[in-house]
């Protein structure tokens, strides 16, 4: 067992004679006995280091990784491959052990790279101000609402059912407290109803809430969809995928007002899910609106160069309750895996990239809708991320037959979309190569023809 | 930095050197870019490939590159390795930072969350494949329900702010689901700034309740203000003075008398871990900060948790997914995560949460074990009090006197209010001269009800010997002062910019590089 303490017994004598206390008990003393733990903690007694590292493996032992199986599972975090200078600089204690930097003088090195991400942020997405990480992708739209409620009061958000469902959910459950309501609006044809959010828009809404590219993989019109809110006087909030950004429109250029979006295909691991980062960048007009930290440039009294956290008055240590948000420790680590990864894919690898997603995952549409029984859940341009439906087939035992062969054939989008409740949504990262696409179609193909023949005898192989 | 009193003359370790070679050291990733230059190498394209424009309308496509920087890697790694070596960090030495909890953070924890069946496990895989996943955080919970005497855990919220946030919304869904409208929410004076900003975001009024003589919640006050309007008090206790409220069974009770629910901030729980129990105390929700008491880094401003304990009568309504144990018939039991919870609140954000750190703590939490939480606690309290003593010996307590002068928990707070008036030296000055005897200092100017405040936490993991030098540096830093104020006041002079011109900062903001 090690506590990390280092206090011997005869440092506890003279640290307790120093006190003037005749125990550490008596240092306790303000706590009531009948508050008082009466027993141990029921825990189970510690270990040494070896031993919880034993425990700790075996457990993980017990999880199928994508490091196990040929995954295509992605609904909104995706395996790409994180590059081992990544690994290296956050493994540096001065970046990972430090806490918020409210001394600049000694944090230039965090305050810096806050700075280096503002800029990478706001130039992915075209937008001018950008703040230095929230927690994640979905509450991240919660957040982007919240700046809209701030910004013109009105009760009503619209939402894109291609918006992810998490994101959807998330909203739905902060805008419950701070008084707005959350509306749907239909796909058609496997993208945003144009027409569906035009007749929804109205002085009341204020925000319309879309995804680039959708839960379902479609590369939204955003333009088109913006233009409309904007005649309602909405504000567009638009969730997105940094990666494809390399490729498509950003969507300061399309007239959205806040893009927010998951952060965790910027270099950082899957980590069953968190911990991530949320990015946030907004048209200039909401900069004193913004959530989370921000670094600004300055200079020292002999007029060097440096950073400093900015803009402190919309935060919640110096304005409490009339902060902007609640948020204090965001994601600092993990942005910072999100600018070096930017950093290392730099100006034409982030494009290289995402041509090599499009080409693939073109491919992969191409080929499994070949198949007899795979039909593309819809025709909308695509990048990284398709559905298709299995009509007729039980989609979990198609997907169980695929695990069996060491494939992860993606997400069943029955778990959230019960309109597609034979769909199935496939995401590729440049992990995923034509042999391994050509390996889950024949092993699709495969699965289909047993369900389709085992199907008469029942289902539930 | 130097062990010894560093002389003001004496300057950054760059002074010797050129001009050029310093203003190199701030030169940003996107001032080394040079046309042409690259780190990453794609991927071969492997499938036939087609035209863009077939692929992807024009109109959809971006027209001008992001842009990036255009370097190799070598400059990369040198870039950011460079740029890490300014920042202080809590490896290299005493981080006393109050509310904060600075403590070691133990190695091992890096190891095991980077088990690619952690780090590469794909938050949608099928529970099935990810039982190890779920039973730690299972474990995970059943232990942080055990500390916090209180039955049910939620792991999903990010941070303690989050968590903050998730508790407040719990207390309005169990008003409503009672049929009840409830507007306010009572927060102390001495509250973090996270509370009454979260109350806002929930959709709270917030009425502050004010502090007896003792450091304490003013009861009288608080009785007042309480009625069936109040929804919640939100509660640090100890609060952010260092000092356990004894009078917590009789608040407790004020505050159920009307109602409402009682929540806790678990930032300052380390002073109290297998001592008494939020939940013994009466608290019906709790958050805990896993990057504060259980050892998750900090990561220069997160990433954190922050989990949440509550009671049965606020069970229903806890986020969605949650993960439970099954009884099967094969393995004896099964981990699953539920998302068919009616009442519940909804979802605060993705996935499960941050699986990560929950690796971590969990690791912290079976490395430990029942006994050497207590332990750990015991020390933190120790430790503060020890340095609390310290520093009321004679030179530091006529400058410094401690705010409320009691027996603390694991920090307490000092008043440099003589300090300014005696020596011409603020808080603000001492923080920055403590700079240049490689120490952070304390938190600052917080809590604000107690003038020029110094809110120290020396944390279990620091040694007697870091302590004494903290307490001689302190005397030392207020001995010069009283010679030469000038040293303090322009202090720091051994990092690697000195003080920085905020105010211009906020005035003219330069948020990104112009590129």
């Amino acid at each position: 067992m090690s506590t990390y303490t280092s206090a011997t017994d005869a440092d506890r004598r003279a640290m307790l004679d120093e006190i003037g206390a005749m125990s550490i008990e008596q240092l306790f003393a303000d706590i009531p006995g009948t508050l008082r733990l009466d027993r141990p903690l029921a825990l189970p007694a510690g270990m040494a280091e070896q031993e919880v590292y034993e425990h700790l493996k075996e457990l993980a032992a017990r999880n199928v990784s994508a490091e196990d199986e040929i995954s295509f599972l992605g609904a909104g975090m995706y395996d790409h491959y994180v590059p081992s200078l990544i690994d290296t600089l956050l493994s540096r204690s001065e970046f990972l052990t430090p806490y918020t930097p409210y001394q600049p003088e000694i944090s230039q090195g965090g305050l810096q790279v806050m700075f280096e991400y503002q800029t990478a942020i706001s130039e992915l997405t075209g937008l001018p101000v950008s703040n230095a990480s929230v927690y994640e992708g979905p509450s991240a739209v919660g957040a982007a609402a919240y700046l809209a409620k701030l910004a013109n009061g009105r009760p009503r958000v619209l939402a894109s059912r291609g918006v992810h469902p998490h994101s959807r959910e998330t909203l739905t459950t902060l805008a419950r407290g701070y008084g707005q309501t959350v509306e749907e609006i239909p796909l058609a044809a496997g993208a945003t109803d144009l027409d569906a959010l035009t007749a929804a828009l109205g002085d009341e809404v204020s925000a319309v809430v879309l995804q680039q590219p959708s839960f379902l993989g479609t590369v939204e019109d955003i333009a088109a969809l913006t233009a409309a809110a904007k005649t309602a006087g909405a504000i567009v909030i638009c969730a997105c995928d940094p990666i494809p950004l390399g490729i498509l429109e950003p969507p300061g250029a399309q007239g959205v007002d806040i893009a927010v979006g998951e952060g965790q295909t910027l270099g950082n691991r899957l980590d069953y899910g968190g911990p991530s980062f949320g990015f946030f960048a907004a048209a200039q007009e909401h900069l004193r609106r913004m959530p989370g930290r921000i670094a600004g440039e300055t200079v020292d009294v002999d007029g060097k160069r440096g950073f400093v956290l900015t803009l402190q008055t919309r935060e919640q240590h110096i304005r409490r309750e009339k902060a902007t948000s609640n948020i204090c420790t965001s994601q600092a680590l993990n942005a910072l895996a999100g600018v070096v990864y930017l950093g290392w894919l730099g100006r034409s690898g982030l494009v290289e990239l995402g041509e090599l997603l499009l080409q693939r995952t073109a491919y992969a549409r191409e080929t499994l809708c070949a198949l007899d029984g795979v039909e593309a859940l819809h025709e909308q341009p695509i990048v990284r991320e398709f559905a298709v439906r299995l009509p007729g087939v039980d989609v979990d035992a198609v997907v169980e037959r695929l695990a069996a062969e060491g494939i992860n054939a993606g997400y069943r989008l029955g778990r959230s979309y019960p309109e597609y409740a034979d769909g199935l949504l496939i995401a590729l990262t440049e992990q995923r190569t034509r042999a391994q696409i050509d390996r889950f179609a024949e092993a699709l193909g495969n699965a289909l023809a047993a369900e389709r023949g085992a199907a008469p005898a029942g289902v539930g192989a | 930095m130097s062990a010894t009193t560093p002389h003001p003359a004496a300057s950054a370790p760059g002074a010797g050197r050129s001009a050029i070679a310093a203003a190199d050291d701030t030169l940003t990733i996107y001032e080394r870019s040079q046309p042409g230059r690259h780190a990453f190498v794609a991927p071969a394209l492997d499938v036939p490939e087609r035209p863009l424009d077939e692929l992807l309308p024009a109109r959809l496509r971006r027209t001008m590159p992001a842009q990036l920087p255009e370097v190799s890697e070598p400059e990369l790694v040198r870039h950011y390795h460079r740029l890490s070596k300014r920042n202080f960090d809590l490896d290299t030495g005493f981080y006393p930072l109050g509310s904060c909890t600075m403590k070691h953070n133990p190695k091992l924890h890096e190891r095991v969350a980077a088990l690619p069946g952690n780090a590469r496990l794909h938050p949608l895989q099928d529970v099935k494949r990810a039982q190890g996943a779920l039973e730690l955080m299972w474990n995970l919970q059943e232990s942080l329900g055990e500390i916090a005497g209180l039955p049910h855990v939620s792991l999903q919220p990010s941070a303690g702010s989050h968590g903050e946030l998730a508790g407040v919304l719990l207390t309005r869904a169990y008003h409503e689901d009672r049929g009840e409208h409830r507007t306010k929410v009572l927060t102390p004076d001495t509250a973090h700034g996270t509370n009454p900003a979260t109350v806002t975001m929930a959709g709270y009024e917030v009425v502050k309740v004010g502090t007896n003589a003792d450091g304490g919640v003013d009861v009288d006050d608080l009785r007042a203000k309480a009625d069936e309007q109040v929804a919640c008090l939100m509660l640090t206790n100890p609060s952010t003075l260092g000092l356990f409220d004894p009078n917590i069974a009789e608040i407790a009770e004020i505050v159920h008398g009307v109602g409402a629910t009682l929540y806790y901030d678990g930032a300052n729980l380390n002073a109290i871990m297998g001592i008494t129990r939020p939940g013994d105390m009466g608290f019906d929700i709790v958050h805990f900060n896993l990057h504060k008491s259980f050892t998750q880094p900090h990561g220069g401003g997160g990433p954190g948790a922050g989990p949440i304990a509550v009671s049965e009568r606020i069970e229903p309504y806890l986020p969605r997914p949650q993960v439970v144990r099954r009884e099967d018939d094969e393995a004896g039991f099964a981990f699953d995560l539920d998302e068919d919870r009616p009442k519940s609140i909804g979802k605060l954000r993705g996935f499960q949460g941050n699986y990560g750190v929950f690796v971590r703590s969990y690791a912290y939490i079976r490395s430990l074990g029942a006994e050497g939480l207590r332990e750990a606690s015991e020390v933190a309290v120790l430790n503060a009090n020890y340095l609390l003593a310290l520093l009321k010996r004679a030179g530091v307590a006529e400058y410094l006197p401690v705010a409320y002068d009691r027996v603390c928990m694991h920090e307490f707070v000092l008043s440099g209010a003589p300090m300014k008036r005696e020596l011409g030296i603020r808080t603000l000055d001492l923080a920055k001269r403590l700079l240049d005897f490689g120490v952070h200092p304390p938190t600052v100017y917080f809590p604000l009800l107690v003038d020029e405040a110094l809110l120290i936490e020396p944390t279990e993991t620091e040694t007697k010997e870091t302590l004494d030098r903290f307490a001689e540096i302190v005397a030392t830093i207020l001995r010069e002062a009283a010679e030469d104020p000038e040293i303090a006041r322009n202090a720091p002079y051994s990092t690697p910019v000195r003080r920085l011109d905020e105010a211009a900062a906020a005035k003219r903001p330069v948020i990104r590089q112009p590129l």
